[in-house]
């Protein structure tokens, strides 16, 4: 789950790491209030988007004069904000932060996250603040600095020590940069984050720490265990479609071709939309339908499916293990009848009551292709489609 | 013949009294599985198909002698099953489970390192020596005992992998899932090492999706250790960038961790890669003609 990054900070200032007096406006109107309580000489208004590169893409915006705010807040809020992690698509802007300009004297980087490699956290350090740290990974790997933690313990204080001295913190700050990636960490572990990024982290010119920008990232199978994090969740920021197939205990992501497909089991769902586009096809979508599929699930899953206008036929692909294929069947016919679909529709079953529900398809008065084989099946509507 | 477990494993079944673990208890029981006990502390004393349920792990073991655990114990309590069974000496367990929170599994893999436990899994099929020893949710019809083995990331493609071999007449050694999610117990070198060992395994069919890095450090050990015969479907070309593919592992992140990039480096090791999942088969078929293994493996 991805949060803003007004509700990061707030995050972060629960665990005592210092950040710009800032106020999150969710509307215009609202957004100039907060310039006008906040009375600084340098004002910073920034898009909330759950994405990146927002600086650069013209979603942060200065303001040293108070009466051309209102121009940077229209100019941000209620528009369309793209950016090299948005997709072309861009997002919506819909809130802001408004927060204190700050004298910057350097900017550091700090993250925690997961080392998949070594199944250990990792914090990661570097004086190069401000930029995109996977090109300085790929670039100037030497400037970044990591500590691996063992999971049986807590973070040592020396290794959070030796973290701040190998990024380069100045020596006045090592004991408040030190507390500052202990308190990270805390949160780190205590809020099931998979990342917890502050970049920039700056020394201002005042000589203080402040983490300038926030990034926090939860697990989502950890959620359960964190009623606190429900509130934080915008739901504008999902894919309507996803969201309703979430709901049903369906998988299901939205991709941009035309052929639907249906499928029982994540890494046979991604194989198939393989094969679509290996035979000239373009998926429309992921969907996993799950082990434990009914007849209603089915029935739901069509209907996301043909939501999508884009979407000129539907290949269903079913290894019944646990899923037995003669419900698949079923839920196949009550929902070309229920969303009365006349787009053309392959389905491949195989495994358990395989047969019994190819005979279900063909007795149903449906217009549906049974696939003689998986190869087969794709192809077919490959070229029903074209 | 087989890795990791055959006729002789004696299972116990931790959640046994939960509907699913039920279901596949019976399935497994019906196999040919050695169900020795199962676990739902609260429930010992009782009976799941005939079989003794305890209230611990420690119970189960004593009483019944059994060396591989099987979990079907809801995420919020898997981590903690799995421990369980490590902490009293279990050395294989298999966990099913789907959604364990990711910071548990981190001390999972530690705390078993120190136990020297094997962990296949969360988030797998289970692990199957057709003829001879069911465990997990796998369609065990589907299988016939020969000797290829099978090692996947995946559950239906698995079954899919499968059913292409048993089709074409090359039955299966041991077939493996070592799951769906970035933190797994055992990953493909752990299981290739095991196949490169087993006299009756004689060539290996990989399966692997986007995510992570465990398909490129298979292909390097592969190239520095392995003599048999490796055939390899890598699923997720299509899939876009960012996003998690159903399973928790099946994400590209900041570039990496693409079907491409995994598929090149494969082929660079001289692994036979299957273009599609239809031809999963076709290029085992292909791996073993090349070390004139074809007919040797046909075993039906």
């Amino acid at each position: 789950m991805n949060i803003h990054e007004y509700q990061a900070k707030e995050l972060l200032k629960d665990y005592g790491i210092p950040v710009p007096a800032g106020i999150a406006a969710l509307s215009s109107a609202a957004a100039l209030e907060a310039v006008e309580q906040l009375d600084q000489d340098v004002t910073v208004i920034k898009a909330q988007i759950h994405a990146g590169g927002r600086g650069k893409a013209g979603g942060v915006k200065i303001v040293k004069d108070k009466n051309t705010a209102a121009d940077a807040i229209d100019a941000l809020f209620g528009t369309t904000l793209v950016t090299p992690q948005t997709g072309s698509a861009g997002k919506r802007v819909n809130r802001l932060l408004i927060e204190n300009g700050v004298e910057i004297e350097k900017e550091f980087y700090l993250s925690i996250t997961i080392d998949r490699a070594k199944s250990q956290i990792v914090l990661i350090g570097s004086a190069s603040g401000g930029m995109n740290i996977e090109e300085i990974a790929h670039f100037q790997p030497e400037k970044i600095t990591r500590e691996v933690v063992d999971p049986l313990i807590a973070l040592p204080m020396f290794q959070a020590r030796r973290l701040a001295f190998n990024m380069g913190i100045p020596a006045p700050l090592i004991q408040q940069a030190t507390k500052l990636i202990l308190q990270l960490y805390k949160l780190f572990v205590e809020k099931d984050c998979t990342i917890a990024e502050i970049n920039p982290l700056v020394v201002t010119k005042a000589h203080t720490l402040l983490a300038l920008d926030a990034k926090l990232t939860f697990d989502d199978n950890a959620l359960y265990r964190h009623p606190e994090l429900a509130s934080l969740k915008d739901e504008s920021e999902e894919d309507v479609r996803e969201k309703e197939a979430a709901g049903y205990g369906l998988s299901y992501i939205a991709l941009d071709g035309n052929i639907g497909c249906l499928v029982n089991g994540a890494g046979l769902a991604m194989a198939t939309m393989d094969l679509l586009k290996y035979h000239g096809g373009s998926p429309a979508n992921f969907l996993d339908v799950g082990g434990d599929a009914t007849t209603d699930k089915v029935t739901e899953a069509f209907k996301i499916i043909m939501r999508d206008q884009r979407v000129k036929g539907i290949f269903v692909n079913i290894f019944g293990g646990i899923m037995k294929c003669d419900v698949i069947a079923k839920g196949i016919v009550k929902a070309a009848n229920v969303t009365k679909m006349q787009l053309p529709l392959v389905v491949r079953l195989e495994g358990t009551n395989a047969e019994a529900g190819r005979r279900i398809l063909a007795n149903a008065a449906l217009k549906v292709a049974a696939a003689e084989s998986l190869d087969g099946g794709a192809q077919k509507i490959v070229s029903l489609v074209r | 013949m087989s890795i990791m477990i055959n006729q002789n494993t004696k299972v116990i079944v931790q959640g046994i009294t939960g509907s699913a673990a039920q279901y596949h208890t019976k399935k497994m029981l019906a196999y040919g599985t050695q169900i020795v006990g199962g676990v739902t502390p609260g429930k010992g004393g009782s009976e799941i198909f005939d079989v003794p349920v305890f209230n611990s792990v420690q119970e189960a073991k004593a009483q019944t002698g059994a060396n591989v655990s099987v979990i079907y114990v809801p995420a919020p309590f898997a981590a903690d099953a799995i421990m369980e069974a490590a902490e009293v000496g279990i050395k294989l367990i298999v966990c099913i489970t789907e959604h364990i929170p990711i910071q548990d599994m981190l001390k999972v893999k530690a705390y078993l390192q120190q136990k020297k436990a094997q962990l296949i899994g969360p988030n797998c099929p289970g692990i199957i020596t057709p003829g001879a020893c069911k465990i997990g949710i796998m369609p065990g019809e589907i299988h016939r005992p020969g000797h290829i083995g099978v090692v996947s990331r995946s559950g239906t493609l698995t079954y899919e992998a499968v059913h292409q071999l048993s089709t074409a007449g090359y039955g299966q050694s041991t077939a493996v899932g070592i799951g769906g999610d970035p933190i797994s117990g055992t990953d493909f070198i752990d299981v290739l090492k095991a196949f490169q060992a087993d006299k009756d395994t004689y060539g290996v069919l990989m399966i692997g999706e986007i995510g992570g890095t465990l398909e490129e450090e298979a292909a390097a050990w592969i190239a520095a250790h392995m003599s048999k015969p490796v055939a390899c479907f890598i699923g997720g070309k299509t899939a876009p960038p960012g996003r998690r593919m159903g399973h928790a592992g099946a994400i590209i992140s900041g570039g990496k961790g693409t079907a491409a990039g995994k598929i090149a480096t494969l082929r660079a090791q001289g692994i036979e890669i299957a273009e599609t999942p239809a031809a999963m088969g076709d290029a085992m078929i292909r791996a073993l003609a090349s070390q004139e293994l074809a007919s040797k493996c046909k075993t039906h």
